[in-house]
């Protein structure tokens, strides 16, 4: 098991590196995060109510595009045909190749979140209750299960012609539970919901990050074969 | 083969016949209630279909056998025509009964969720060139989208009951005459989706060994 997590946290920095390296899709992704609060801005104006209503919304729906830019790229990119090339030699079990891949798109896309949380709430004029558990809860699991689906779906689509058209396709119906999840909670929190009115929202959540984490372990190695 | 199809046949002619005709009109609803008949067949043939597409899938990377990869095409294939018939005719009785085309109930949410999906599916089969590659990751795909949709279903139903929904459709007592013809569409349409599976594996056959043919022609 620490094996294990040894070599995920060494393919997770492997990641991280070669992004550090170019800051391609980090940059990409952050610029187009606050780009999206200010075309919403613009294309929605909207008043003191509305905007506390369409908030949560807006916030995640902008966590999922920016951070799509981000997951197209870790199975494809510089890395030619095959999806994963040099990696696939590496003596690890495929799994730990999927959990180091999600692990960096974590880590990049969290930064990114917690960057653009602080312009929303400014752009919005939304005081959020950064010392309520339950927001971070949403916020931690709400992108727990889109990155381990997305991560998913990525390698997936790296397998077909036109990758980056395919992913967006494939992965939002499956990612409805969480958008739906997600937006209700965060939205719940902001509007001082019970919490027992979100605890349904906070399981489907769990219940989302459980079958994607197991779901590595049986399918993803099929992903891989060539 | 013949027979199956002579057999659907005429179970879709008397479908129609008991559904249309022979079936008392709704009291309440009126002639517009007939279309319950096809709609609910097509909706237990589409779930039929996926269920199919889900063990197709995981027999094909059990087994690497392509019969089973060309059933889960097939039934995906097949399944998506049986919803889009769904989402056709739903709306064309929730217009006459709810007075809207379309409402957010979990139901009908889940079902849209649900073809694409499977439109995803048969976009991602298109997309992969090499004939083991896509049953591959066809069959991932068939398997993680089989799983996803309780939670869907689940999360569409926990949505809508925080946001009171003005519209719900009413509790369904069927009178024992449309419980019949209701009975009997049902069959006939399994016996179209029968007919229509058989017919899609056998052209899918077909291509796959002119393809193999072609192939051996250019290498010659």
């Amino acid at each position: 098991m620490v094996r294990f997590a040894r070599k995920v946290g060494l393919i997770a920095f492997r990641e991280l590196q070669a992004e550090a390296r170019t800051k391609e899709a980090f940059v990409a992704m952050l610029v187009f995060a606050l780009l999206v609060a200010v075309v919403f801005s613009f294309a929605l104006n909207p008043g003191r109510e509305a905007r506390e209503e369409i908030f949560p919304g807006l916030l995640w729906v902008t966590f999922f595009f920016a951070g799509l830019l981000g997951l197209g790229r870790s199975f494809a990119g510089d890395r030619g045909f095959e999806p994963l090339g040099g990696l696939l030699l590496a003596p690890v079990d495929r799994a730990a190749i999927f959990f180091g891949k999600a692990a960096a798109n974590l880590v990049l896309v969290g930064i990114v979140e917690l960057a653009a949380l602080p312009v929303f709430s400014a752009f919005f004029d939304i005081r959020l209750p950064l010392s309520d558990g339950r927001l971070w809860a949403s916020l931690v699991l709400g992108t727990l299960g889109f990155i381990l689906g997305g991560t998913f779906m990525a390698a997936l689509a790296a397998n077909a012609r036109a990758a980056e058209l395919l992913l967006p396709l494939l992965l939002f119906p499956v990612l409805v539970p969480v958008v739906i999840a997600a937006v209700q909670t965060t939205g719940g929190v902001l509007a001082r919901a019970l919490t027992e009115e979100l605890a349904f929202g906070y399981r489907i959540l769990v219940v989302y990050t459980v079958v994607f984490l197991a779901a590595p372990w049986l399918l993803f190695e099929y992903l891989l074969e060539s | 083969m013949r027979i199956l199809i002579r057999v659907a046949a005429a179970a879709m002619i008397a479908g129609l016949y008991l559904g249309l005709v022979w079936a008392p009109e709704d009291a309440i609803l009126g002639q517009v209630q007939r279309i319950f008949y096809p709609h609910v067949a097509t909706a237990w043939n589409a779930y039929l279909a996926f269920t199919v597409v889900l063990v197709g899938s995981i027999a094909y990377l059990r087994t690497r056998n392509e019969a089973w990869d060309r059933l889960a095409a097939s039934s995906a294939e097949i399944g998506v025509v049986f919803t889009t018939l769904v989402l056709l005719t739903g709306p064309i009785w929730a217009r006459a009964v709810w007075g809207v085309w379309w409402t957010w109930d979990p139901r009908l949410t889940t079902t849209l969720i649900l073809w694409f999906i499977y439109v995803g599916y048969l976009v991602l089969r298109a997309a992969i060139d090499q004939p083991d590659r896509r049953a591959r990751i066809a069959a991932v795909f068939g398997i993680i989208g089989f799983i996803d949709v309780p939670i869907v279903h689940f999360s569409v139903t926990w949505w809508r009951t925080i946001h009171p929904s003005v519209i719900r459709p009413g509790k369904l007592d069927l009178e024992p005459a449309m419980l019949v013809a209701l009975l009997v569409n049902v069959a006939a349409f399994t016996l179209l989706y029968a007919v229509l599976v058989a017919c899609r594996t056998r052209l899918e056959r077909v291509s796959a060994a002119v393809a193999a043919l072609r192939e051996r022609l250019r290498s010659a």
